[in-house]
């Protein structure tokens, strides 16, 4: 087995409250391939603030904390900010939910990704345009001049999610981490883009962090799934197995989603068990990697 | 109960106005609950704007419960029979008004009497406890904030819920859990619902019938059951319903 891009052990996020210290992230274990690598939960589950964490992104007096956060063999734990503005955006990017927050709106979309290329390449404006277009051209926009001109209130949802998509691959990352990227856009948009991201991975070889509440989504779309509950990764799946899930958290997400195929007059209700804060993990680490 | 003919919805003026609803056309039997789908900006939430007064430009024929509205303006009988449930419940609830402030006001504005005891009676029936009554929104999850904005809604009585989007911002435990209580609530109290969502298993599952929206426009109007068995009478309804129910792979 190759090595992996990304080796995280007992990763830990907390942040001191008035009724004592929160732990968001409670000792999340993983190594990410060059796969799509499924993250799913509900809200408050830590799978965001585990994205977070991986980019540096947890604001003070949040703390980070793990027995192993590397990249390609070398610790990116809590390094200095100017270090870390190096890996940010180069190595590791990430792509955020709604495009409208993501994006400046007082720059066009074409000076926004050549600035993003020329802080990580430090190539120059020639350049940096053939890359932007080249970016567009790759996210499949089909107008790429008209694009590279207009301002992002001048595009649409879908365009400005596949905008974010050119930017953050303008400078090659090896690991792209997805917050919810799909979750604002309708469903035929919604398909393209998740297309582009798998021809991406495909063809260049990147590590995808795919974070998401769409637990059907995530059984189509990746490769492997982890599911937290309670800031820990409660199981870990094969993607295509996902519908055959053991853990009864897993079990109980599942059964509330209403289904075309299967009618039901009540939909099940999840029971929450204490137990699933704490109790070992269906399926240990390191067992599928 | 509703009988929408021929609906245009528009906003702004000419030469930049936008037709957000045209010629819409559907009715809603008394107790059924009916569906709109469709993707963002086919105009399916403006037509719940439209009966409900909110969308200022329009022309058709609206009848609510036997009465016909006209423009803006609503009659008080009108705001007692209709009641509108929003996507957001962070959004659609005040951030400083505790929920008993936010319930009793709705109530005092419906002319309603006893209102401490109506109070207990609704956070019962959308099943929050008493414990829940001097919070304030930011105290409550999302779908206990959603719990509270359907029982605003059911406060006047209404006989009519529009229902935009009602779960998106959930989690799906939390989805399941407010769409039950909704069935619950229709089938103790009678009352008709017509939903707007873009997810098609959550309109399978609450409607009995629906309509496919596309630029302002129904193409197909259908049973839930014939969503459910793919059995579709245009090919746009036949694509959304592809692209929900799956991503598929590129080949090769």
């Amino acid at each position: 087995m190759t090595a992996p891009l990304l080796s995280i052990r007992d990763l830990r996020v907390a942040f001191p409250t008035r009724q004592g210290v929160f732990e968001a992230v409670r000792g999340v274990s993983f190594d990410l391939g060059r796969e799509r690598l499924g993250v799913v939960g509900e809200s408050g589950s830590g799978k965001s603030m585990t994205g977070r964490a991986i980019l540096g992104l947890v604001r003070p007096p949040g703390k980070v904390t793990a027995a192993r956060m590397e990249l390609h063999g070398e610790s990116i734990l809590n390094l200095p900010e100017r270090r870390m503005r190096a890996l940010r955006g180069a190595r590791i990017s990430m792509i955020m939910q709604d495009p409208k927050f993501s994006l400046n709106p007082v720059m066009t979309v074409g000076q926004q990704i050549m600035e993003a290329y020329r802080l990580h390449s430090g190539q120059g404006g020639r350049m940096a345009r053939d890359k932007a277009m080249e970016m567009l051209n790759a996210v499949q926009i089909r107008d790429p001049e008209r694009v590279f001109h207009a301002y992002p209130h001048e595009v649409s949802g879908g365009m400005g999610q596949r905008i974010m998509i050119a930017m953050m691959l303008a400078p090659d990352p090896e690991i792209l981490i997805a917050d919810e990227p799909t979750s604002a856009l309708d469903v035929s948009v919604r398909n393209e883009v998740l297309r582009i991201m798998d021809r991406l991975v495909a063809e260049r070889g990147m590590g995808l962090i795919f974070i998401s509440h769409d637990l059907n989504l995530v059984a189509q779309f990746c490769d492997r799934v982890l599911i937290m509950y309670a800031g820990r990764v409660v199981e870990e799946i094969a993607a295509r197995d996902l519908h055959q899930a053991r853990h009864p958290y897993t079990r109980g997400l599942l059964d509330s989603l209403p289904r075309l195929d299967h009618p039901v007059s009540r939909l099940s209700v999840l029971e929450r068990q204490p137990s699933w804060r704490d109790e070992e993990i269906a399926t240990p680490f390191p067992g599928g990697l | 109960m509703l009988k929408v003919e021929n609906l245009d919805v528009w906003f702004g003026d000419p030469p930049d106005r936008v037709h957000a609803v045209q010629g819409a056309t559907f009715s809603v039997a008394a107790g059924e609950s009916y569906g709109l789908v469709g993707e963002s900006g086919s105009g399916k939430s403006t037509i719940l704007r439209a009966i409900t007064g909110l969308a200022s430009g329009w022309s058709g024929r609206i009848e609510v419960g036997g009465e016909v509205v006209s423009g803006g303006h609503r009659s008080r009988n009108f705001h007692r029979s209709v009641q509108m449930v929003f996507q957001d419940p962070y959004a659609s609830l005040h951030p400083r008004h505790s929920v008993d402030r936010v319930l009793s006001e709705t109530l005092r504005l419906q002319g309603m009497d006893g209102i401490d005891g109506r109070i207990t009676r609704l956070l019962e029936a959308v099943g929050l406890g008493q414990g829940f009554r001097f919070r304030y929104p930011h105290q409550l999850s999302g779908g206990q904030r959603q719990r509270v904005a359907i029982a605003r809604a059911l406060a006047a009585e209404p006989r009519l819920l529009l229902l935009d989007e009602p779960t998106s911002a959930l989690d799906v435990s939390v989805q399941a859990e407010i769409l039950n209580l909704l069935s619950d609530l229709r089938r103790e109290r009678g009352l008709t619902y017509v939903m707007v969502s873009h997810d098609l298993a959550v309109v399978a599952h609450m409607c009995d019938r629906l309509a496919v929206m596309r630029s302002g426009q129904i193409v197909e109007e259908m049973e839930a059951a014939s969503l459910r068995s793919g059995r579709v009478g245009t090919p746009y309804a036949g694509e959304l319903l592809a692209a929900s129910s799956s991503y598929r792979r590129e080949a090769g």
